[in-house]
C-alpha cells in the first residue's frame, strides 16, 4: 500500500468529529434502507434483485446491440449521440459546442461520471463557468473537494463549515441555520439556472428502446439543469443501459430504497431528445455523450464484468465497516467504498493503489445489500490475486511471497507444522491471563507488531490440540 | 470519431460480431394489482400527506377551484394550458395567468409567480406520485419554478403505481420529450442529513383530487 | 453402531485455542458420534487465498482433500474455514476437472459445528449449563456465505442458566479479516472497538461466536481495553455442564 493511502486513513481515523459524522450519516442511511425494505414494504425485494441482475447481465453481455438501439432511438427523437473514449474527448466536444453557440455559463446536475473525468476543471480551464447545482456538490465545488460519498457527497461537512464557506466564497453573512443556508444556495443557483446556456447532467439509466436518459433526484436541480437552458448534454458511461422503459419497474424500486430508503425519489425525469412540436419548454438541442474511459477494459474479464452492473445507490458504502472508518476521501479515486475498491483498479490500473483491494475484511455486507447483487468480495479476491501476480512479474513483494510459499510448504508437512507450533510456544512468555501485551524481540516481527499496536495477542498454549488429543480419553457419559 | 472504435472494443471484449442479435431478453417484470378507484384515491392522498404534501378531495370542479383560490390567496399564480384546469374554472381565478406558449415568456412568469397550477397526466397511488408529460398543455417549468405547486387531478387518472403506468405507457418517449414523476415537495438532506424542503423546486405541494 | 465423524479443528484452534477443539469433541461424542482426528491435517489455505496467493492456497487445499478423502463427515469449529472449503475450493479448481470432482465429492460432507448439530445430529439440547449473560456475534462468513443465523441461537437457547442478550451490531464485522488485521491494523482495531461498544451496551459478560479468529480479535481488543468481558466459542458453552 502507498504512504498516501495510509496517511489519509490515519488522518480520518484520528479526526473524532469526522468519525462521528460518517457514523451518523451512514447509520441513518442504513436505517432508512432497512425500513423501506422490511416486512410488507417490499415483499418482492429479493425477486427484484434477481430480475435486476439478470437484466443487467443480459444488457452488458450484449452491450453493442443495445448501444446501437439506444443511438438510433435518440436520433429518431431529434437528439445526437457522441461516443467519447476519454475525458479529453468529452471536454473537447463540450468546448467546441460552447464556442459554436457562444455559451459561457454551464449548470451541472450531480454526476459521478463527470467527476470521474474532471469535467469542471477542464471547462474552467477554457474560461467556461461550470456550476454544480446539487446542494452537496455545490458546497464541494466551493471547497474544491471531491465527493465524499456517491449519494451524499458532502456528508463530512458540518453546518459551521458550510457557514464559513458561504461567507468566504459568496460574501454572505455567516449563517449556521441549515434551512437558511439552503435558501442562500437556492437564491444563488436560481440565477445561474436562468442565465445558463448549457445544462449538463449525468444519467442514472439509459433506456435503449426509448433513446431516453433517466435522472433521479430530490432537489429539482437536475430538472432545472435539463429544462431551463437551450442545450442539454447528458454524459453517461456506456454501462448505464437497460433495455426497456418497462424495466424501470424493477430498477426504480430498488434504487431509491437502497440509496435513501425512498420508494421513489422526489423527481424521476425520463428525457428523450429536445422539446418537440407543441411542447412549450425544454431544451432546443439534446446531446447524449456515451463515455468509455476504460469501461471496455472491464468488459473483457467475464469474472469481473459484473462490476459494471452498479447503479450507484451507495448502499455498499453505508454498510461497509471499512468505509465507515476511513471515509470517502481516503479512497484513491472518485468512487469510494466497496464499489470504488473494485472498479478503481480496473479503470485506473492495478498500480494506481495496489493496497486498495486489500483494505477489506471481506465481511460481505456490501454484497448482501447490493440491489444488483454484485459479488464484491469475490471480485476483491480476484483483484488480490491479479495484484500478487503482477508483483511477481515485476519482481516486487518478494518477502510476502516467500512467506506464503513457506506457509504452503509447512501446511503440506504436518510434522514441520507441529514443530513450528512447539517452537512458537517455547518462545512465547508465560501469561496468567493468556494474553500478551508485548513479546520478546525474537517474536517481534512486523505482523506481530501491527497486531499488538491495537490488541493483545493470545499466548500460545503449552500444548497444541493435536498434542492433547493423543492423551485424551473419549467421553462416554451420555447426554 | 470514437464511435466505431468503442463499439468495436465492446464487441471484441464480449466476443460478439457486428449486427449479431442478442439472445431473448428476460420478460419485463410488470405486476399490476387489482384495485378500485376509492382505494387508489385514499392511498394517493395518504402517501402525499406522508411526504408532507397537502391534499384536498374535491367533490366537484367548483370545490377544486375554491380550494385552489384559497391557496393562491391573492398571490400571483401561473396555470398550465390543460383543458381540465379551464373546466374547473381555475384559470379564471383572480391573479392566475394562463395560456402562455412562448418558452422564455413562460419561464419569466414562472420565475416570479408564487404558485404554479397544473393538472397531471397520471398519478401513482402507491407512492403518491404525479406524472407529468411535457406538451402544449403542460409545460415543465410550472411545476418547477414557483415555490408552491398545486396539481388538480381527475380521480380516474390515478393508477395503482409505477407498474401500471409502464403498462399503459410502455414507451413514454413516443409521446413526449419529458416525462417527470413528482413524489412530494423538493427536498435535500445534504447538510448534516437535516431535511430541508424547497431547495430548487417547490417546497409546498398541493394535490387536489376531483 | 455410532456414526463416525472426523474433526478438522483448523490451524487457529489447533495451535492457539486447543480447548475449543476439545470442547467440540466432547459435545459431538455426547451426541453419540465416534470421532477421529486425522493427524495429517493442518489448514484450509484461506490465509494464502485471501492474500492473493492462489497457487499456494491450491497446494494447501490439495493436502486437505488428501487428508479427508475417506471421511464420512468433517466437522469444523469455524464458519470461515468451512466456507473456504465449501465455497472457495471449487473456485480455485474451476479449471481442473479432476480435482474439482474431488472438491464436489467432499464439500457436502463438510459441516460447520453448529450446523452439524442441528442438521446432521438433529440435536438442539446437548445438556449444557452455563449461568451467564451472553451475547452472540455473527461471524461474517458464517452469516453471509453459509447463511447461519438462527442455529447457534437455538442451541444457546437450550443451555440451562444462560440468558442471551442481542447486541445492536450483531451482524457487524469484528474487523479481523485475516491479514487485513495487520495490513490495516488501525482500521481493524477501530472496527473491533466499535463492535466492543455494542457488546458492552448489552451488559453481557460473555461474547459467544462460532469462529475462534473473530474471538481472538475481540478478546485481544477487550483485554487491551481492560474490559471484564470474556469470549467463548459456542463449543465451549455447549460442553459446559
Amino acid at each position: 500500500m502507498s504512504v498516501v493511502f495510509d496517511e489519509k486513513i490515519n488522518q480520518t481515523l484520528g479526526d473524532e468529529r469526522l468519525q462521528l459524522a460518517i457514523y451518523t450519516a451512514t447509520a441513518r442511511l442504513m436505517d432508512k434502507r432497512k425500513h423501506a425494505l422490511e416486512g410488507d414494504n417490499l415483499p418482492e425485494y429479493q425477486e427484484l434483485r434477481d430480475c435486476a441482475k439478470a437484466l443487467k447481465k443480459h444488457t452488458i453481455d450484449n452491450l453493442d446491440h443495445y448501444l446501437e438501439q439506444l443511438e438510433s432511438n435518440v436520433v429518431a427523437h431529434g437528439g445526437k449521440v457522441v461516443f467519447c473514449s476519454d475525458a479529453a474527448e468529452v471536454s473537447d466536444f463540450v468546448l467546441k459546442l460552447a464556442k459554436e453557440r457562444g455559451a459561457r455559463l454551464i449548470v451541472k446536475s450531480k454526476s459521478m461520471t463527470t467527476e470521474e473525468i474532471d469535467l469542471n476543471e477542464r471547462l474552467e480551464h477554457h474560461n467556461l463557468e461550470a456550476v454544480e447545482t446539487d446542494l452537496g456538490e455545490y458546497i464541494l465545488q466551493l471547497a474544491h473537494e471531491r465527493p465524499y460519498h456517491i449519494v451524499a457527497p458532502a456528508l463530512h461537512k458540518t453546518r459551521y463549515q458550510v457557514a464559513d464557506l458561504f461567507e468566504e466564497k459568496l460574501g454572505v453573512p455567516n449563517e449556521t441555520v441549515i434551512e437558511k443556508q439552503t435558501m442562500i444556495a437556492r437564491r444563488v443557483l436560481r440565477e445561474k439556472f436562468l442565465a445558463a446556456d448549457i445544462g449538463i447532467s449525468g444519467a442514472n439509466f439509459l433506456i435503449a428502446d426509448s433513446g431516453a436518459v433517466v435522472l433521479v433526484e430530490n432537489e429539482g436541480n437536475a430538472r432545472l439543469s435539463t429544462s431551463a437552458p437551450k442545450i442539454h448534454i447528458a454524459v453517461a458511461g456506456i454501462e448505464k443501459l437497460i433495455p426497456r422503459a418497462r424495466d424501470l419497474a424493477v430498477f426504480l424500486k430498488l434504487l431509491g430504497r437502497s440509496a435513501t430508503g425512498q420508494p421513489l425519489t422526489v423527481y424521476t425525469s425520463f428525457l428523450s431528445g429536445p422539446r418537440r412540436g407543441e411542447e412549450i419548454d425544454g431544451p432546443g438541442e439534446f446531446y447524449l455523450v456515451l463515455l468509455d474511459n476504460g469501461r471496455t477494459k472491464l468488459l473483457q474479464d467475464p469474472g469481473k464484468r459484473e462490476s459494471l452492473y452498479c447503479i450507484r445507490c451507495g448502499a455498499c458504502l453505508n454498510h461497509c465497516p471499512v468505509y465507515r472508518k476511513i471515509g470517502g476521501h481516503s479512497f484513491p479515486w472518485v468512487y469510494s467504498g466497496p464499489i470504488g475498491a473494485i472498479i478503481t483498479p480496473q479503470f485506473m490500473g492495478l498500480n494506481h493503489e495496489p493496497g486498495l483491494p486489500f483494505a477489506s475484511s471481506l465481511c460481505g455486507a456490501c454484497a448482501e445489500v447490493c440491489p444488483v447483487k454484485i459479488d464484491i468480495p469475490k471480485i476483491l479476491l480476484e483483484l488480490r490475486a491479479d495484484i500478487t501476480a503482477a508483483k511477481e512479474r515485476s519482481g516486487e513483494g518478494g518477502m510476502e511471497r516467500m512467506a506464503f510459499r513457506a506457509f504452503a510448504w509447512i501446511m503440506r508437512h504436518p510434522k514441520v507444522y507441529e514443530m513450528a507450533g512447539r517452537v512458537a510456544s517455547l518462545l512465547a512468555p508465560a501469561s496468567s491471563s493468556g494474553w500478551l501485551r508485548k513479546v520478546p524481540a525474537i517474536m517481534n516481527i512486523p505482523p506481530v507488531r501491527a497486531w499488538l499496536s491495537q490488541r493483545d495477542l493470545p499466548a500460545p498454549p503449552q500444548q497444541s490440540f493435536r498434542q492433547q488429543w493423543r492423551t485424551r480419553v473419549p467421553r462416554t457419559d451420555s447426554r | 470519431m470514437s464511435r466505431e472504435l468503442i463499439l468495436d472494443k465492446v464487441r471484441r471484449a464480449l466476443g460478439r460480431t457486428k449486427g449479431q442479435p442478442p439472445p431473448p431478453l428476460p420478460p419485463a417484470r410488470i405486476c399490476v394489482p387489482q384495485t378500485d378507484v376509492e382505494s387508489r384515491v385514499a392511498c394517493m392522498l395518504a402517501k402525499v400527506e406522508a411526504l408532507a404534501g397537502k391534499t384536498f378531495l374535491a367533490a366537484t370542479l367548483a370545490e377544486a377551484a375554491a380550494y385552489t383560490a384559497s391557496v393562491v390567496n391573492g398571490r400571483d399564480a401561473v396555470a398550465s394550458n390543460a383543458p381540465f384546469l379551464r373546466e374547473c374554472g381555475v384559470t379564471a381565478l383572480p391573479g392566475v395567468r394562463t395560456g402562455v406558449t412562448d418558452r422564455l415568456a413562460l419561464r419569466e412568469l414562472c420565475a416570479t409567480c408564487a404558485v404554479g397550477i397544473t393538472s397531471a397526466d397520471y398519478a401513482l397511488a402507491d407512492t403518491g406520485t404525479l406524472v407529468m408529460l411535457s406538451s402544449g398543455r403542460e409545460a415543465r417549468m410550472i411545476s418547477l419554478l414557483p415555490p408552491t405547486h398545486i396539481a388538480i387531478v381527475p380521480r380516474e387518472r390515478i393508477l395503482s403505481g409505477l407498474d401500471e403506468l409502464l403498462s399503459v405507457l410502455p414507451l413514454p418517449a413516443e409521446q413526449t420529450s419529458s416525462m417527470v414523476l413528482i413524489t412530494g415537495p423538493s427536498r435535500t438532506a445534504d447538510i448534516e442529513q437535516i431535511l430541508v424542503r424547497g431547495v430548487h423546486g417547490p417546497g409546498e405541494i398541493h394535490v387536489v383530487v376531483v | 453402531m455410532a456414526k463416525r465423524v472426523s474433526l478438522f479443528v483448523t490451524c487457529v484452534v489447533d495451535q492457539i485455542f486447543p480447548k475449543v477443539g476439545l470442547a467440540m469433541a466432547d459435545v459431538v461424542e455426547r451426541a453419540g458420534f465416534d470421532i477421529d482426528f486425522p493427524e495429517a491435517q493442518t489448514c484450509c489455505g484461506q490465509p494464502a487465498f485471501n492474500s492473493g496467493y492462489r497457487e499456494d492456497a491450491r497446494q494447501v487445499a490439495l493436502h486437505f482433500l488428501d487428508v479427508f478423502a475417506k471421511s464420512e463427515h468433517v466437522i469444523v469449529p469455524s464458519g470461515s474455514c468451512t466456507s473456504m472449503i465449501t465455497h472457495h475450493f471449487a473456485e480455485m479448481f474451476a479449471n481442473d476437472a479432476a480435482n474439482l470432482a474431488r472438491v464436489r465429492a467432499l464439500e457436502a460432507r463438510v459441516h460447520e459445528f453448529s450446523r452439524f448439530l442441528i442438521e446432521v445430529a438433529k440435536v438442539e439440547d446437548v445438556g449444557a449449563r452455563l449461568d451467564d449473560v451472553v451475547t452472540y456475534h455473527d461471524s461474517c462468513h458464517a452469516l453471509r456465505e453459509l447463511k447461519i443465523k438462527e442455529g447457534p441461537r437455538r442451541l444457546l437457547s437450550r443451555v440451562r442458566g444462560l440468558e442471551l442478550r442481542e447486541m445492536d451490531a450483531a451482524e457487524e464485522c469484528c474487523g479481523f479479516g485475516g491479514t487485513f488485521s495487520v495490513k490495516f491494523a488501525e482500521v481493524s482495531g477501530g472496527m473491533a472497538r466499535s463492535k466492543i461498544d455494542s457488546i458492552v451496551r448489552t451488559g453481557a459478560r460473555t461474547v459467544v461466536s462460532i469462529d475462534s479468529s473473530c474471538l481472538m480479535q475481540l478478546q485481544g481488543a477487550l483485554s487491551r481495553a481492560g474490559l471484564p468481558v470474556r469470549t467463548m466459542h459456542l463449543a465451549e458453552v455447549l460442553a459446559n455442564r
